[in-house]
């Protein structure tokens, strides 16, 4: 049965209307027309579809749109303040720690919960919560370089 | 600068052609006098096909320089590369610089994007473009300005006189629009390598701050206006015959606007993403196959199963006579395996499809749009010049993935339904199951080493299939959902790729110094699992083999690994990569393992004419759990002239990535009737725990051409970390991948 959910997606409001049980990428990528999530595998294997949930990173692949509710979303689209970059998206780029991109949405959100209960974050603890996100070009060390830089702040 | 002409004459097509005799008829340039030179030697390759300059650089009012390339962004960066080439030849920033990628209808037709041959290729053609661009802008520019070319500077696009007068390209090619509107000539002198300030050094990608920030670059972004969405229903297994499905109860559910069925090729369009997933779903469910008559082989015995195929042998290389008997004191032989490998790109295929007015335009991550388009213009019965294909970004990209087949899904859907795009989406499972995979490899050596330690004989067998089935090949049509439409199509035969390039073969004649070998490739015809070209085709399992038996012969010899293979390698490149690598790993010639640690070196010259590497892997072995663990990786490259250096240790690491996983952990897992690898549960690949410290050091060749850095590391990693384990364990696992079950197995 379609229902309407007024969700809350990078501090707007958002009202869609579907079947309760769509998966919240499909809302935030076709509705919403977001680029950040990215569809890797509809199955919370990869992390290319990550989102924050209330501050939590979770794989918007797997979670229904009705179980959102009125918590908080935050996309890759949303982390930008004025037009400025994010730390993270900065420090991304100034480590080139990408070779396609496609699972660079995941790394940054997780990153960015991380960093948001961490604010200097080891490198084992990096690597330990982004271990359930892959990547297929062999960018790890960068992208993990990248947390470090984003985590040091501004030189 | 550049080549600069001091010809200033009035700058028509017809006072050039006047002033240069013979080249009129081609309204080629010939730099003439002062220090400017014509460039000797073949023209780039990319030009045969692609005759005129405006088709590779449009300069624009606001002073900004389109550059078109048939090359595609496949993650590697090569767009950023091309960029620095061409803005460095024209005097550019590289923010004044926009790239035009692979696309039927705007770029040059510059093949496929593979063999890491873009820098060689097209880089080549867009220095010669380039600097025949700044040269025919400078020589208008000294015409408008009353001056001798020579006295003019060019910085960011502004021609500058020794007077301080100045005149942008924007406003040159305002007043003269059609100035580059000629035929391209790779006559000017490219500049000196002096004089480079973009060139070989390291910028930032263009691409990566739209991906950063979610501009939506991705093929995966593109929405347009009553888009509607596409999924596939494949079969159970390959070959299987469609008899029934519920087409008409589909057709009634929630957003559905078409169900496409042609004989065994079934797909959904729906309103809505989801609503499309449902539909597949339930035609899934209702349909009825019949198997087809293909049998897979058993996936624990592949070896005795690729031996066992129907195949055509060529002895690819055979050199010198025999020793004599008495002249080898040890025999040695090995033979080594590699399973089925996936692409496992993180980003399933994807293609936009619109089909109006008798004309298709398609969007799709493909490595090559000109021979996709032959291929699906073929399978639909369109004329070829009613396609479009326009390459746009997706997900790394290693090879022949699902992309050329999603596309033509796309395009069956969108046939259904004229004028409204259609946006397929293939699943996780329709890339792991039906995707072309990288075959299974064995190979077999046997060698003889003299009473000094030297190699005195060398044979070499492989066995693998084809390693090359994409749209364009002679003899079939390399679409997957054309072989479901009941009109006979089929793959194209397994292709002999002469060396150095090679099939299965690639790699496969070792650069040592052999004075007697024997080197033969089984090219097998039965292709019972759907095989294609992944990152370095043959040269991975070769490269394994070669490097593996090398060490199993220095251990034979009693010879260090390092300086057994420094004792056969001639080339000084590749003596000085080896020894680069040694010495950054800090190397320890004859170093016992202690039983825990090991250390393994591996090198190779990819497709023995590219770049060269070498490998030092470093690793901790766990005896009672057979696991290995990496602890750092160490490679010395020598790309000759380096581009973006970053980038180039970008490329290198990511290929030591892959080898690592590739050796440590990857293998597709089939029945008899099907791929069962068919999510990340089933084909576990490396994660961010397990990724050892890379470095990369990179031997500097300035002066010899720049050679591709994206699949070089691949061979040698997998290499070094099998000559790790076997240095730790004191035996050799041969069968990869070297996972801890079947490590445990040989102990």
């Amino acid at each position: 049965m379609t229902t309407t959910f007024q969700l809350r997606v990078n501090g707007r409001p958002a009202p869609v209307t579907c079947e309760p049980d769509t998966p919240l990428l499909y809302v935030l990528r076709n509705d919403l027309a977001l680029n950040g999530p990215q569809f890797g595998c509809g199955l919370g294997q990869c992390g290319a579809c990550t989102v924050l949930v209330d501050g939590k990173p979770v794989r918007s692949c797997v979670i229904p749109v009705r179980a959102v509710g009125k918590a908080a979303v935050v996309t890759l689209d949303g982390l930008a303040k004025d037009g400025a970059p994010h730390p993270l998206q900065r420090a991304f780029v100034e480590a080139q720690a990408a070779q396609c991109g496609y699972c660079t949405n995941g790394m940054i959100m997780t990153a960015k919960a991380l960093l948001d209960r961490d604010k200097a974050p080891s490198e084992a603890a990096i690597r330990q919560a982004l271990s359930g996100h892959l990547c297929r070009c062999g960018s790890h060390n960068r992208i993990v370089q990248a947390v470090r830089r984003a985590a040091a702040g501004p030189a | 600068m550049g080549a600069m002409p001091q010809a200033s004459g009035q700058l028509t097509r017809r006072r050039f052609g006047l002033g240069l005799g013979a080249v009129v008829a081609t309204f080629s340039l010939v730099p003439v006098g002062g220090r400017a030179q014509v460039v000797e030697g073949p023209p780039p390759m990319s030009f045969a096909k692609n005759k005129r300059l405006e088709g590779w650089i449009a300069v624009s009012d606001d002073n900004v320089a389109t550059i078109y390339t048939g090359k595609a962004e496949l993650g590697q960066g090569i767009l950023t590369a091309l960029a620095q080439i061409a803005a460095e030849e024209m005097d550019l920033g590289l923010d004044q610089v926009r790239m035009v990628s692979a696309s039927t209808a705007r770029s040059p037709d510059e093949g496929y994007t593979f063999g890491s041959q873009s820098v060689e290729q097209s880089g080549s053609a867009l220095r010669a473009a380039g600097a025949q661009a700044r040269w025919l802008l400078v020589a208008a520019a000294a015409e408008r300005l009353q001056v001798d070319a020579s006295t003019l500077k060019v910085e960011r696009g502004r021609v500058r006189s020794a007077d301080g007068r100045q005149l942008a390209y924007g406003e040159i090619v305002r007043g003269d629009a059609a100035l580059l509107e000629r035929d391209v000539s790779a006559r000017v002198r490219p500049k000196p390598r002096a004089e480079h300030k973009l060139v070989g050094r390291s910028v930032t990608r263009i691409d990566l701050p739209g991906k950063v920030m979610a501009h939506g670059v991705f093929l995966q972004d593109m929405r347009l206006a009553r888009m509607a969405f596409g999924r596939v229903v494949r079969p159970p297994s390959p070959g299987a015959v469609l008899e029934t499905a519920d087409e008409k109860r589909v057709r009634a559910l929630p957003g559905v606007v078409a169900v496409v069925r042609i004989a065994s090729f079934l797909g959904v369009v729906a309103e809505r993403e989801e609503q499309a997933i449902a539909a597949a779903k339930a035609l899934q469910a209702s349909a009825r196959w019949t198997a087809g008559a293909l049998t897979l082989p058993d996936e624990n015995r592949l070896p005795q199963a690729l031996k066992s195929f129907a195949r055509d042998d060529t002895v690819i290389k055979e050199t010198g006579k025999p020793p004599e008997p008495a002249t080898v004191v040890k025999w040695v032989e090995a033979s080594y395996s590699r399973p089925y490998l996936s692409h496992g790109s993180i980003g399933p295929s994807c293609a936009l499809a619109s089909f109006a007015d008798g004309r298709l335009t398609v969007w799709s991550h493909t490595q090559g749009v000109f021979p996709l388009r032959g291929d699906m213009a073929l399978a639909l019965g369109l004329p070829p010049q009613s396609v479009d294909v326009i390459h746009v970004q997706a997900a790394g990209c290693y090879g022949h993935n699902g992309a050329d087949d999603a596309a033509f899904d796309a395009a069956l859907l969108a046939r259904a339904l004229p004028g409204r795009p259609v946006k397929l989406q293939w699943t996780r499972q329709d890339e792991f199951a039906w995707s072309p995979i990288a075959p299974a490899m064995l190979m077999e050596a046997k060698a003889g080493l003299s009473a000094e330690g030297r190699i005195v004989d060398w044979n070499y067998e492989l066995w693998s299939n084809t390693h090359a089935t994409r749209p364009g090949q002679p003899g079939g049509l390399n679409l997957l959902g054309a072989w479901y439409l009941g009109e006979g199509h089929h793959v194209s035969p397994p292709l002999k790729i002469p060396q150095p390039f090679g099939n299965g073969d690639r790699n496969a004649v070792p650069l040592y110094e052999l004075p007697r070998q024997r080197i033969v490739h089984h090219l097998l015809t039965e292709m019972p699992l759907r095989t294609g070209s992944l990152r370095t085709l043959g040269g991975h399992g070769n490269i394994y083999a070669i490097e593996c038996f090398m060490d199993e012969l220095a251990l034979a010899a009693g010879a260090d690994p390092v300086a057994f293979r420094l004792a056969h390698l001639p080339d000084p490149r590749a003596r000085a990569v080896l020894q680069a690598a040694a010495d950054a790993a800090g190397w320890k010639p004859g170093a016992a393992s202690d039983g825990k640690r090991g250390r393994g070196v591996a090198y190779a010259r990819y497709k023995n004419i590219s770049t060269y590497v070498a490998v030092v892997v470093d690793i901790d072995f766990d005896r009672a759990s057979g696991k290995v663990s990496l602890v750092r990786a160490v490679a010395a490259v020598d790309v000759g002239q380096i581009i973006n250096p970053d980038g180039v240790v970008s490329q290198c690491e990511g290929g030591i990535v892959q080898g690592l996983s590739w050796a440590l952990k990857e293998r597709m897992r089939f029945d008899a009737l099907a791929v069962t690898s068919v999510d990340w549960a089933g084909y576990p690949i490396m994660t961010f725990d397990e990724v050892p410290p890379i470095e990369i050091h990179i031997v500097d060749r300035p002066d010899a051409p720049p050679l591709g850095a994206g699949e070089a590391t691949v061979g040698p990693a997998s290499a070094a970390l099998a000559n790790a384990l076997a240095h730790a364990a004191g035996k050799r696992l041969r069968d990869l991948p070297l996972t801890p079950e079947r490590v445990k197995a040989i102990l």
